[in-house]
């Protein structure tokens, strides 16, 4: 209980838990225990109120609406445009472009990056832990202007083999995309060191931020990162609105991905011209009432503040795991030095959706398959994991739910 | 144990779990399907000799879950000497109890009645109809493998 202790001072979890409505409810009769963080993320109170606001008070189109309600939506919008912006400390909002999600984010780029900068015989680098949205987009280019994708490979732990990131690295390199931190691993990669790399051979880097955002500050400009893509509803905001950072001076020189209204600055027959960033990259109307949802959702982090929550969720983590290690025939897939609040297991035996079915009569939602990262179950030679993900309103209480009721399946089920 | 889930996780299914019946290749079979789904990265490989009409010998291999596993191993012991047609009739039947389609008369489903609680888990009744729908395009000796997505 020692560690208990320690933690409390730390962090008042209940205090916080009181923030997330949707905590407070029985699960075929069990406290919710909800453990799937990574998957997507409960919302406070204030984003889910920011919202209803927005639709009760001020919803409208945005920009070019001379009327009240349109100024105030436009307004309110670019506001979280800032508070974006400050987030990542990108130089301008003209660097922020909101998409749905990083899905869209990195299609973005492949396509518009692709257009402009990828020909025949080009190289596109990832790795071999990326989410499938950071692989398929890259695919589809590589068939549209056969170009070759490369793939940095992992160790049993589940980390990158950065020594090989040299031998891949071409002239014909044009891009690296790269996840910050494995959605099924937990793994946080060196992405300082792998930029570090490219740019010396003055490759661009894009980094997927998706399993990063709402665990550690990221600073756009120390990283140097030339592309960054998050999801909001991953930090605590609304589903279907997402970022795409990009370093002005590339976004001005990609052509449009999406043409449509709002993203041109003259319509004729003749010819049509572009708006300026980052409009150019928001054809139609966006989703405005999430993007603001996301503003709130960043205010709120940054009112508990990611240091904070970097240290409970690592507390959560560490004692999860040692509980998890002492558990028979359970073997942790992904034990990299460094991890965010990520634990994917396997169970011998025991297939990872049986053990799913069983925690959610428990009360405990995990999330159970391949976590859309079938090259990362193809290097282990699994079919699928089961994963518990924390976050900062899990309580220590969360983990004994999931401890006690991980040990009944696979009792059950032996 | 909660009656929903013990209805879904009867000890006939954990017993096909692991022992199941008929798992093992089929060295030179007239009819092959391999089929998967996507959801929960669940394979399974059906062989098949057919013999005039009637399927003669049947075996399975592949990863899954308890409940893919289970249908896989009752449904090799059931249409193990049937026609074509009463295998394809046994699927519709199955279809609709795994479904919740039809009030379906659960003595007449015999040993499939077991996985008659599928129904109360809309995600999982895919991975009970996943060995089914496999062995069906093995008859038909569609090329394509099977996905249930």
């Amino acid at each position: 209980m020692e560690s208990n202790i320690i933690n409390e001072k730390i962090f008042d979890v209940e205090k916080i838990r009181n923030d997330f409505p949707i905590l407070h409810q029985l699960v075929h009769k069990k406290p919710l225990c909800y453990l799937d963080n990574a998957a997507s993320t409960q919302k406070p109170k204030i984003v889910i109120d920011s919202i209803n606001d927005f639709y009760s008070t001020t919803n409208s189109n945005i920009h070019r609406g001379v009327h009240f309600l349109s100024e105030k939506a436009t307004q309110k919008y670019e506001n979280t445009r800032t508070t974006v912006k400050n987030f990542i400390n990108a130089k301008s909002e003209k660097e922020i472009i909101f998409t749905s999600g990083t899905t869209a984010s990195i299609n973005l780029v492949a396509q518009s990056f692709g257009k402009k900068y990828v020909n025949e015989d080009d190289e596109i680098i990832v790795t071999y832990m990326e989410h499938h949205s950071n692989i398929v987009p890259w695919q589809i280019l590589c068939e549209e202007k056969n170009v070759n994708l490369r793939v940095l490979p992992i160790n049993n732990n589940g980390e990158l083999i950065l020594e090989k990131f040299n031998e891949l690295i071409t002239e014909r390199t044009k891009l690296i995309s790269v996840v910050h931190v494995s959605n099924s691993l937990g793994t946080i990669n060196p992405i300082e060191e792998i930029i570090k790399i490219a740019h010396q051979n003055n490759i661009p880097v894009l980094v997927d931020a998706a399993q990063s955002i709402q665990h550690t500050s990221i600073d756009v400009q120390k990283l140097d990162c030339d592309f960054l893509a998050y999801s909001g509803h991953k930090i605590y905001g609304p589903t279907g609105v997402g970022v795409l950072f990009g370093k002005e001076k590339l976004l001005d020189e990609m052509p449009p991905f999406m043409g449509g209204g709002d993203m041109i600055a003259k319509v004729t027959f003749d010819e049509t011209t572009y708006n300026e960033l980052p409009y150019k990259f928001e054809a139609g109307t966006g989703n405005i009432a999430g993007v603001i949802g996301l503003g709130a959702a960043i205010d709120y982090v940054k009112s508990i503040g990611l240091e904070n929550i970097h240290k409970h969720e690592n507390q959560l983590l560490e004692i999860a795991t040692q509980k998890v290690s002492e558990i028979k025939g359970l073997k942790i897939i992904g034990t990299a030095k460094e991890k965010t609040s990520v634990l994917s297991f396997i169970v011998e035996n025991i297939h990872p959706h049986d053990i799913g079915t069983f925690m959610d009569f428990e009360g405990v939602a995990i999330r159970t398959g391949h976590h859309c990262t079938q090259p990362v179950m193809d290097f282990f030679k699994i079919p699928a994991t089961s994963r518990a993900s924390f976050s900062f309103y899990n309580s220590l209480e969360d983990i004994d739910q999931f401890i006690i009721a991980l040990k009944k399946t696979i009792e059950a089920l032996s | 144990m909660d009656s929903e889930l013990r209805e879904l996780y009867q000890q006939v299914i954990l017993d096909h779990n692991k022992s199941p019946k008929n798992y093992r290749i089929i060295e030179h079979p007239s009819h092959y399907c391999d089929g998967h789904n996507p959801l929960c990265g669940d394979t399974i490989n059906i062989y098949l000799s057919i013999e005039e009409g009637i399927v003669k010998d049947i075996s399975f291999q592949g990863s899954g879950c308890a409940i893919s596993k289970a249908s896989a191993s009752i449904m090799s012991s059931i249409v193990k000497g049937k026609t074509i047609e009463e295998v394809k009739s046994i699927f519709e039947k199955f279809k609709d109890m795994v479904t919740g389609k039809l009030d379906v008369d659960l003595e007449s489903m015999g040993k499939l009645a077991v996985l008659a609680g599928v129904k109360e888990f809309p995600s999982r009744v895919k991975c009970a109809s996943l060995a089914w729908h496999t062995l069906i395009n093995a008859i038909d000796k569609k090329q394509d493998a099977v996905s249930t997505e």
